[in-house]
C-alpha cells in the first residue's frame, strides 16, 4: 500500500538533517572558531563586578556644594573560589576579630557558595591601600568600590534625608536594586532617588586561580558603563539653614522659610536635629538606633509631621474670610472688656485700648474682636444653617493649603487636620452645636492641626496677596524636571487680593508700631526693612504654651515668608518672633546686627533648662 | 497471548531502546554535574536532583516495561476516551491546580506533583492518529482538516490559559504530521511565507515593508507578463513620479523625507500606478497579485498588533534579543548570553566532567532543566555537543524509518506525532541555548531534569515501540 504522500518523508528528513547541520555549524563557531568565549584551562572564571555610579551632588540655591561623595570599599567573597589563606593575616590588615570574620564567612557560604557576599563593608582608603598590596594572597576575595555621602555643611538632615541599604520591599518593587545596594530613604535623597542614583553598569573580568584579574572579558564587549547620577540644586540657602539650626539649638520646634514668589523652601529646620554625617557608613546603624531611641525624637521631622493649633496667627485668616464674606469691613470696630463674653462663656483677652478696628485688632491681637468676626462669618444668615456656613469657612482654609499635603517633593509630610461640620455632628449631634461651640477656632485654638510648612505656606499666600506656589525643595536638576508644571502652578486662594490690605497693615503695625501702641511683636522689627508679622501662642496639653510667629518681608515685593514654632516657648513674641526676625535679617542682609537678641536666643536652653537651674 | 508477548520482545526495535537508555544515562550524569560542588559529592544523594532523577528513571523503566506488555490495539480503541479524559484534566488543572513558576499547570496530591499537559501530548498524538486513519479522511477535505486542527489545538489552547507558552507551541509541531498525511502544499508554502513576513515585520519599518511588498508584486507581475513594452512604460512612470516627488519634497516639505524613504515611496507609487494601468487593460493575474498584496500588507499590520498587544513584555524581549533588535546581556538576554559563554568556553574537547565553572547554577538559571545543554557544551566541548546532536539525529531518523515501515495508518501517524514532538523539543531547546531561537522554556527530551517530562517522553516513545513491535499483526 503505497501512500501518495510518501515522498514527503524526504522533505521532513531533509529538514531534520539541515537543522542538525545548522546546530553543529553554530556550535563549531561558538566552541572552536570564536576563541573569545573560551577560557583557558586553569579554571579561569568570569567575575561580574557591578559598577556603581557616583550619586548626584546636591548644591544649595547659591551653588554651594552641600553633599558630595567619597570612595569606600567593600570586601567581597565568593566562597567557592576560596583556597587556603592566612586568616589571621587578613584579620590583622582589616583590624577585625578572627571570630567575627569566621562567622561572616560562614554566613556567606550559607547564602551561596557561588554568589558574591559582602564580608566587610566600607573599608577606609588607608586600610584598602594596605589590603590591595596583599590581595594576591587571598583568592576568592575581591574589593568592590562604591561611594558614600559626604557633607561639606553638616546641616539640613531633615531636608536632605539619608541613604541606606535597600530593603526586601525595595528590591521587590524595583528589580534595579540588588541586595546590598543603596537607596535614598528620606528627604531629597528619597524624592529624587531615580535621578540622583544614576544607572549601574557592569564589568566582566577574567580572573585566574590566584585571584588576579587578567583583564576584561572579551575586551569589554559585554560591559556597560555606569551613568553618573544627576546633580541637583536645592532651593535652600546653606548659610540661612546653618543659622536657623544654630538658633534652634536646645529648643524643640521648627522653622520653615519660603520664597513667596516661587514656593521655594529657603530653609527648613526641625529641632532637635542631628548631623547628616551620623547616618553614613559603618556607624550608621549604631547611630540610627541611638537617634531612634532618643526621647526628643530627633528623627521626627516636625516641620512636616508635627501638627499644632496655630494660635493667634490664625486671626489673620479669619479676618480675611470675614472681609471676603462681607461680614467684616476694615473699619468695623468691636469693643473688648478683658475678653469675649457670650451666654456665660468667656474667651479671655489681655488689657488693651478699646474699641479697635481691624488693623489694630491684628496689631494688638485682640481675642474678643476675632470672636466677633468669626461668629459673624458663621451666623451671617447667608447660609441655611451652621453646617453650610462652617463648611464654607472650611473651604477658605482648604484654599490656603490646610488639611492637605502641600509640598511637591518632601516625603512623609502629614496632612494636618481641619474639621468638617460632620465632625462636630458626631460629638454634639446635628443640632447640638452652634458658632459659640466652636468659638476657639476664632483664635486658632481647638480642633485644628496645622503643620509648620502649612503655616509658612499661608504666610507666603498672604505675602503674595492671595496666591501661593506649592512649597518645594528642588530648584534645578540636570536632565530636567518631569513635572515642571506643578512647580510653576499658581494656586489662588478664595480671598480677593484687595482684602489683604487691612490684614497686612495690621501685621506691619504688629512689628513696627510705636512703643506703647500695643504692638505685639516689636522685637521682630528690623531697621530699614518693613517686616509684617503676627504672633501666636498655642495652648496645648503638654505644658507651657507654644511660641509661634509668622512673618514676611519686605512688605512690598516680599522675598521671604517664614513660620517659626518653639514648643513650650510661651508667648509668640518671646522666642518665635526674635528667631523669625533674625532669620529674615540674615537672609535679606546676609548678616545680623542685633547681637543681644542673637545671644539671648542662642543662650536659651528650653530642653535642659530645668536641670541647669 | 503468551506467544504474542514473546513476539513483542523479539520484534522490539532494540536500536531505539538503546538510544533511549544512552540518552537518559547521559542526562542524569549531566544533572549531577550541573549541581556539583564541593559539598555535594555523592551521586546517589536523594536530596539532590541527580538522585531524584535516578528515582524518576527507575519509575520510567518500569513504566516502559508495562507499556510493552499492554496490547497494542488498546491505544486504537481507547484513544477517544483518553483524549476526553485529558481534556477534562487540563480544564480541571486550571481550577484546582497549583501555580508553580507562574503557570497553573500542576496537580499536587500529597508528595506527588503531576503536570497533565506533559501527558496531553501523548494522547493528542493517539487521537490524531485515530482520526486521520479513519475511512475516507482526507486532509484536502476542508472539514476533515478543520477537525484535525481542533484535535491538535484544543489542548494547546487550554494549556495557553495556564499560561504555559512553551507547551502550547509544542502542538504546532504536529503540523508536520498533517504535512506527511497530505496537507495541501500551498498551505505549507503560505505558512512559511507568513513566518518569514512575521520576522521581517519585526525587523524593519512597516513603511519599508509595504513598499517592498508592492515592489515585489510589480516584479512578479512583470515576469509573468514578459513584455518589453510594459517594462518601458513602468520605467517612464517611475521617472516622472520620481521627479514630481523630488520637486514636492524640495519645495513643500523642506526635504524632511530622507533619500531612501523617498526612493521607496517613489517606487511603490509608480508600481501602484503601473498596476492600476494594467488593471484597466484587463491583464490576467492582476487580481490575484493584488489580493495577495493586500493580504500581505494586512498581515504586516496585524503582526504589529499581535506582537505589541498580545505577547507579554518578556516574550517580546526574548524575540527581539534573538532577532538582534535588542541587546540586553543582563536582562532578558542574560540566560542566552551566559549559556553561549558556557558552551563556548568548552572549546573543542571541554573542561572535563564535573570541571565546568560557568554552568554551575550561579550563572545560568534553570541549569539542570531547560539549559542542561550548556553543561554538556562546557564539560564535553564540541565533541560532546556534536555527539549529543548526532544521538538525537539518529533517534529521530530511526523514528522516521519506523513510522514509514508501519503497515497501518494509525501506527504511522502516531509514529510521526512522536517524531514531530521530539524534533520540536530538540530544535527549540538546543536552538535557544546557542541563541538561535527565542528562549522558550521546554525541556530537552531524556536529558533535562524532571519526572513528569521524563515519564511523558517515555510513554510517548514506548507506545510507539510497542505499536512497531506488533506491526506484523495488522495486515
Amino acid at each position: 500500500m503505497k501512500n501518495q504522500f510518501e515522498n514527503r518523508k524526504l522533505a521532513i528528513g531533509g529538514v531534520l538533517i539541515l537543522l542538525a547541520l545548522i546546530f553543529i555549524a553554530k556550535l563549531f563557531y561558538l566552541q572552536i572558531i570564536n576563541t573569545s568565549y573560551r577560557l583557558s584551562a586553569e579554571n579561569n572564571v568570569i567575575r561580574y563586578v557591578p559598577q556603581f555610579p557616583a550619586r548626584g551632588l546636591i548644591f544649595d540655591r547659591n551653588g554651594k556644594l552641600v553633599v558630595h561623595n567619597e570612595a569606600a570599599y567593600d570586601l567581597m567573597v565568593i566562597p567557592s573560589q576560596l583556597s587556603e589563606f592566612d586568616t589571621l593575616d587578613l584579620c590583622d590588615i582589616l583590624t577585625i576579630e578572627k571570630e567575627d570574620f569566621l562567622i561572616s564567612l560562614k554566613t556567606a557560604r550559607a547564602y551561596s557558595p557561588y554568589r558574591p557576599s559582602t564580608i566587610i563593608k566600607q573599608i577606609n582608603p588607608e586600610t584598602y591601600a594596605k589590603l590591595q598590596e596583599k590581595m594576591y594572597r587571598f583568592p576568592g576575595f575581591y574589593v568592590h568600590t562604591r561611594t558614600l555621602r559626604k557633607y561639606s555643611y553638616n546641616i539640613a538632615s531633615h531636608l536632605l534625608g539619608y541613604v541606606g541599604e535597600v530593603s526586601e520591599k525595595d528590591i521587590k518593587k524595583d528589580p534595579y536594586y540588588k541586595l546590598g545596594d543603596y537607596i535614598g530613604k528620606s528627604g531629597i535623597e528619597k524624592s529624587y532617588e531615580t535621578e540622583l542614583r544614576g544607572k549601574k553598569g557592569v564589568k566582566m573580568y577574567l580572573v585566574d586561580v590566584h585571584n588576579r584579574i587578567k583583564g576584561p572579558y572579551q575586551s569589554g564587549r559585554h560591559d556597560s558603563d555606569p551613568i553618573v547620577g544627576s546633580n541637583l540644586t536645592a532651593t535652600f540657602d546653606a548659610d540661612l539653614q546653618t543659622y536657623g539650626e544654630q538658633l534652634m539649638q536646645n529648643k524643640v520646634g521648627s522653622i520653615v522659610a519660603i520664597e513667596p514668589a516661587t514656593g521655594e523652601i529657603l530653609s527648613l529646620v526641625s529641632a532637635p536635629s542631628y548631623k547628616p554625617s551620623l547616618l553614613v557608613g559603618r556607624i550608621r546603624s549604631k547611630n540610627y538606633l541611638a537617634l531612634a531611641r532618643d526621647t526628643l525624637k530627633p528623627l521626627f521631622n516636625r516641620a512636616l509631621m508635627a501638627s499644632y493649633p496655630p494660635g493667634s496667627t490664625f486671626k489673620t485668616i479669619n479676618g480675611l474670610i470675614g472681609l471676603q464674606e462681607r461680614t467684616l469691613y476694615p473699619s468695623t470696630t468691636y469693643g473688648c472688656t478683658m475678653g469675649y463674653h457670650s451666654r456665660g462663656l468667656t474667651v479671655g483677652c489681655h488689657s488693651h485700648r478699646s474699641p479697635l478696628n481691624l488693623p489694630s485688632a491684628v496689631q494688638i491681637s485682640c481675642n474678643a474682636y476675632f470672636c466677633n468676626v468669626f461668629r459673624n462669618i458663621l451666623d451671617s444668615g447667608k447660609y441655611t444653617d451652621i453646617h453650610e456656613s462652617f463648611d464654607s469657612w472650611r473651604n477658605y482654609l482648604i484654599s490656603f493649603g490646610f488639611g492637605q499635603k502641600i509640598s511637591l517633593d518632601l516625603p512623609n509630610e502629614l496632612k494636618g487636620f481641619v474639621p468638617k461640620s460632620s465632625y462636630y455632628d458626631r460629638y454634639y449631634g446635628k443640632k447640638g452645636w452652634s458658632s459659640l461651640t466652636v468659638i476657639s477656632l476664632a483664635i486658632g485654638q481647638g480642633e485644628l492641626g496645622i503643620t509648620p510648612i502649612q503655616l509658612a505656606n499661608m504666610t507666603a499666600a498672604i505675602a503674595n496677596r492671595g496666591h501661593y506656589f506649592s512649597p518645594h525643595i528642588m530648584k534645578e536638576i540636570a536632565g530636567g524636571n518631569d513635572n515642571k508644571e506643578m512647580f510653576i502652578k499658581k494656586h489662588n486662594t478664595a480671598i480677593d487680593s484687595i482684602n489683604f490690605i487691612p490684614i497686612i497693615s495690621g501685621m506691619e503695625m504688629a512689628v513696627n508700631g510705636q512703643p506703647g501702641s500695643g504692638s505685639t511683636a516689636r522685637i521682630a522689627k528690623i531697621d530699614s526693612i518693613i517686616v509684617c508679622g503676627k504672633t501666636g501662642t498655642a495652648q496645648n496639653p503638654h505644658g507651657e504654651d507654644h511660641s509661634i510667629f509668622i512673618a514676611f518681608a519686605p512688605k512690598d515685593n516680599p522675598k521671604i515668608a517664614i513660620a517659626v514654632f518653639v514648643e513650650n516657648g510661651g508667648f509668640g513674641a518671646r522666642y518665635a518672633a526674635p528667631i523669625a526676625s533674625l532669620m529674615i535679617e540674615k537672609y535679606l542682609k546676609g548678616k545680623t546686627k542685633r547681637k543681644w537678641i542673637e545671644d539671648y536666643i542662642l543662650k536659651t536652653d528650653l530642653i535642659h533648662g530645668e536641670q541647669k537651674k | 497471548m503468551v506467544s504474542r508477548r514473546n513476539n513483542v520482545f523479539a520484534n522490539l526495535d532494540w536500536l531505539v531502546v538503546i538510544l533511549y537508555l544512552v540518552l537518559i544515562s547521559v542526562g542524569v550524569m549531566n544533572i549531577f554535574s550541573a549541581e556539583y560542588n564541593e559539598t555535594t559529592k555523592n551521586f546517589f544523594d536523594f536530596s539532590l536532583r541527580s538522585g531524584k532523577q535516578m528515582i524518576w528513571i527507575g519509575a520510567a523503566l518500569i513504566l516502559a516495561l508495562l507499556l510493552l506488555i499492554i496490547d497494542s490495539r488498546f491505544y486504537l480503541y481507547f484513544a477517544t476516551p483518553l483524549y476526553v479524559i485529558i481534556i477534562l484534566a487540563l480544564i480541571a488543572v486550571l481550577v484546582v491546580g497549583v501555580e508553580i513558576n507562574g503557570a497553573k499547570s500542576w496537580f499536587v496530591i500529597g508528595p506527588v506533583r503531576i503536570q497533565p499537559s506533559e501527558f496531553a501530548k501523548v494522547v493528542t498524538g493517539l487521537m490524531l492518529a485515530k482520526y486521520l486513519s479513519g475511512p475516507n479522511i482526507k486532509l484536502q477535505n476542508i472539514k476533515n482538516l478543520i477537525i484535525a486542527g481542533v484535535i491538535i489545538f484544543m489542548p494547546a489552547l487550554i494549556i495557553l490559559l495556564q499560561p504555559d507558552t512553551g507547551s502550547t507551541l509544542v502542538y504546532f509541531s504536529l503540523i508536520i504530521v498533517l504535512y506527511r498525511e497530505g496537507l495541501p502544499g500551498i498551505l505549507v508554502a503560505i505558512g512559511i511565507a507568513l513566518t518569514v513576513l512575521f520576522i521581517i515585520t519585526l525587523l524593519f519599518d512597516k513603511l519599508i515593508i509595504v513598499a517592498s511588498l508592492i515592489f515585489l508584486a510589480f516584479l512578479i507581475y512583470f515576469f509573468l507578463e514578459k513584455k518589453k513594452k510594459n517594462f518601458f512604460i513602468g520605467l517612464g512612470i517611475f521617472l516622472v513620479s520620481g521627479i514630481l516627488f523630488w520637486g514636492a519634497n524640495k519645495l513643500f516639505l523642506d526635504n524632511k523625507i530622507n533619500i531612501y524613504l523617498s526612493l521607496l515611496l517613489v517606487i511603490s507609487f509608480s508600481c501602484l500606478i503601473y498596476i492600476i494601468l494594467s488593471f484597466a487593460k484587463k491583464i490576467k493575474y492582476i487580481v490575484l497579485i493584488l489580493a495577495i498584496l493586500a493580504g500581505a500588507i494586512g498581515f504586516t499590520y496585524s503582526v504589529n498588533y499581535f506582537f505589541y498587544n498580545i505577547l507579554e513584555d518578556h516574550q517580546q524581549k526574548r524575540i527581539n534579543v534573538v532577532l538582534g533588535i535588542e541587546s540586553d546581556p543582563l536582562g532578558s538576554g542574560y540566560n542566552v548570553n551566559q549559556s553561549k559563554i558556557a558552551i563556548g568556553s568548552g572549546g573543542f574537547s571541554g573542561k572535563g566532567y564535573l570541571r565546568g565553572t560557568q554552568t554551575k547554577f550561579n550563572f545560568v538559571p534553570e541549569q539542570s532543566t531547560d539549559f542542561i545543554f550548556c553543561t554538556v557544551g562546557e564539560e564535553w566541548g564540541f565533541i560532546g555537543t556534536t555527539i549529543m546532536i548526532l544521538l538525537f539525529v539518529f533517534l529521530l531518523l530511526r523514528l522516521l524509518m519506523l513510522a514509514e515501515r508501519q503497515r497501518t495508518p494509525f501506527s504511522r501517524i502516531y509514529g510521526y506525532s512522536v517524531f514531530s514532538i521530539f524534533l520540536f523539543h530538540f530544535t527549540i531547546n538546543i536552538g535557544m541555548t546557542i541563541g538561535l531561537v527565542p528562549v522558550i522554556g521546554i525541556p530537552l527530551p531524556f536529558i533535562s531534569y524532571g519526572g513528569s517530562s521524563l515519564w511523558a517522553f517515555t510513554i510517548l516513545l514506548f507506545i510507539f515501540i510497542r505499536l512497531d513491535a506488533s506491526r506484523s499483526e495488522f495486515l
